[in-house]
């Protein structure tokens, strides 16, 4: 099925991308006037070249070192998080009942952290954690474990990601289950004949089915827990001390803090290059995917 | 088959994992502020309403249920109306830099809200939106729209291109063809690229946050406040908690026979 030429699709396309041009580039556009500028207040700025951009990438001036602190502090997160998300999700795929009322059961369960405001689901983690009135914290204190996510880095760092695992190894789940589920009896039964293992049918039929969705889960992941910012600000606050204060914090804190313009323009940018060199990487990985897919399928 | 060992154990492990926290936030909201900070229980001794009437009875508390409806309704209407054209156009014809478009457009969905915060505060008090629903709707268009668009063109792509050319055949012009044909064709499809544009808009609170201070401010934004005051309302807190999980937990009901295909994106 080929698509047609038809230059009539820019029209189609017309609103849409006037609507994000007008609330993704116009913004954009204030953001890189600031950066190449400093101000004395009173609205005076004055031309300042690529300066906000060098420091922000020098390790010894402070803009720089905080930048490059919680930089690391969220690729290690998110690597964490993916780590964990991505192999539960499909355990939990893979675990689900195939028929009945469970099944819808199981799903609306599963899609209900999904929809829960962010800062709620902090709310919830600190309600919960919290070590004086909090069912996990007080059953941990309890048991002997001085659990703190306040006062300790490590407590704190085990909280949020617990608390992210909570939030989203449904997404990928769900996911997974969509994928799953596009599987035809007849190749369980094929396999079945032949007495293929249950690893073998993993490895052979089911797992290439959920590759696609696969791709799309890490993406979906790896972006969102790369931008976190409400669900740590709610329970940590970025604390103790600095320590889980991820890339989006640190951003509001310059720019809605000190409203240090300059600084945080250069920092957004930068932050914004990173993403889209990530997304499209995954963008060329999924479209080569797609039209290797598509090629196989024509053979066949 | 295709089930695992364990599977059952697996799958109630996870559920109760997940129902948890959620059991110990409405436990909370039917408690008195006093049992809560006096005596670890697991269920309420001395339940009360108490919580929830204070919050349907003061204005600066149930308003900002209704701002935040207000501005994911206007969010979703607005998002869906401009992603359906564009899904078809990206799924049928291919023009001029259409690639390149679909890329940019998905960025927009992966950029980190905190970029856009300071930006958007002055764009949308530069032009007199600020503290308006619209304000945060619009800004909530960034990523949603991308969002429909490329849940809807999976969707689009699954309807055979025939009946796109029989339609024409039989003398649709083309608005006719897509509001009589198309559209209820993807009906289902619509319904789940709403329900994503509902979920992300109700659970972002930067944004929201950051475009309003009284007349839309959203009721996640009215907790954070409480939450920052001195001597905390742990009760109070729980049951505006609870409340905003119900127009979640009400939406999923709805869509619980396509929540997985669509989070599929249509695209399996």
């Amino acid at each position: 099925m080929d698509k047609q030429t038809n230059q009539r699709g820019w029209l189609l396309v017309l609103p849409v991308v006037v609507i994000v041009a007008f609330s993704a580039i116009l913004p954009l556009m204030t953001v890189v006037n600031y950066s190449v500028q400093d101000t004395f207040g009173n609205n005076q700025f004055f031309w300042n070249g690529v300066g906000w951009f060098s420091e922000l990438l020098d390790p010894r001036s402070e803009l720089g070192a905080r930048f490059l602190e919680a930089l690391w502090r969220n690729l290690l997160f998110s690597a964490i998080v993916l780590a964990i998300e991505i192999p539960l999700g499909v355990l939990v795929a893979l675990a689900m009942p195939r028929q009945g009322w469970t099944v819808a059961f199981c799903l609306v369960v599963m899609a209900l952290p999904l929809l829960i405001p962010w800062n709620v689901v902090g709310t919830i983690w600190q309600i919960f954690g919290r070590p004086d009135i909090g069912l996990l914290g007080y059953t941990l204190n309890s048991l002997g474990l001085n659990y703190n996510y306040v006062s300790n880095d490590l407590d704190a760092w085990a909280t949020v990601i617990v608390m992210d695992v909570w939030h989203w190894t449904s997404l990928v789940a769900l996911l997974c289950y969509a994928g799953l589920k596009s599987i035809p009896d007849a190749y369980y039964q094929a396999a079945q004949i032949d007495g293929a293992s249950r690893w073998a049918v993993f490895k052979a039929i089911q797992l290439p089915k959920m590759n696609r969705v696969l791709l799309i889960a890490v993406l979906l992941r790896f972006m969102d827990s790369f931008m976190i910012y409400t669900e740590p600000f709610v329970v940590t606050g970025g604390g103790p001390g600095n320590s889980t204060t991820f890339v989006s914090i640190e951003l509001v804190k310059i720019a809605l803090g000190q409203f240090d313009l300059g600084k945080a323009a250069a920092l957004s940018l930068v932050y914004n290059l990173i993403i889209l060199i990530v997304c499209w990487v995954f963008y060329t990985i999924m479209t080569n995917a797609g039209t290797e897919r598509r090629a196989k399928e024509g053979v066949a | 088959m295709h089930s695992i060992p364990g599977r059952r154990i697996i799958i109630s492990l996870f559920l109760i994992f997940l129902l948890l926290p959620i059991y110990w936030l409405v436990n909370m909201s039917f408690k008195t502020n006093g049992e809560i900070v006096a005596t670890m229980t697991l269920w309420p001794h001395q339940p009360t309403l108490e919580n929830y009437i204070r919050i349907f009875t003061d204005e600066s508390w149930y308003s900002g249920y209704i701002h935040s409806l207000n501005y994911v309704v206007i969010n979703t209407v607005i998002s869906i109306s401009v992603a359906l054209p564009a899904a078809y156009a990206f799924s049928r014809y291919r023009f001029l830099g259409d690639k390149h478009l679909f890329f940019w457009l998905l960025s927009n969905r992966m950029a980190p809200a905190a970029v856009y915060a300071l930006p958007f505060f002055n764009l949308y008090s530069a032009i007199g939106l600020f503290d308006t629903p619209w304000a945060v709707a619009l800004a909530h268009c960034i990523f949603n729209v991308p969002l429909a668009v490329w849940i809807l063109e999976g969707f689009v792509s699954g309807v055979p291109r025939e009946i796109d050319e029989t339609a024409f055949l039989d003398g649709y012009s083309f608005p006719r063809f897509f509001i009589k044909i198309l559209v209820p064709l993807i009906g289902s499809g619509i319904g789940v690229a709403a329900f994503f544009c509902f979920m992300f808009s109700w659970v972002e609170l930067l944004l929201a946050r950051t475009l309003t201070t009284v007349n839309a401010k959203p009721i996640s934004a009215i907790m954070t406040r409480t939450v920052s005051a001195a001597g905390m309302d742990w009760g109070l807190l729980a049951a505006a908690g609870v409340l905003t999980i119900i127009p979640g937990a009400l939406v999923i009901w709805f869509v619980r026979n396509y929540i997985a295909r669509g989070f599929a994106l249509g695209r399996v």
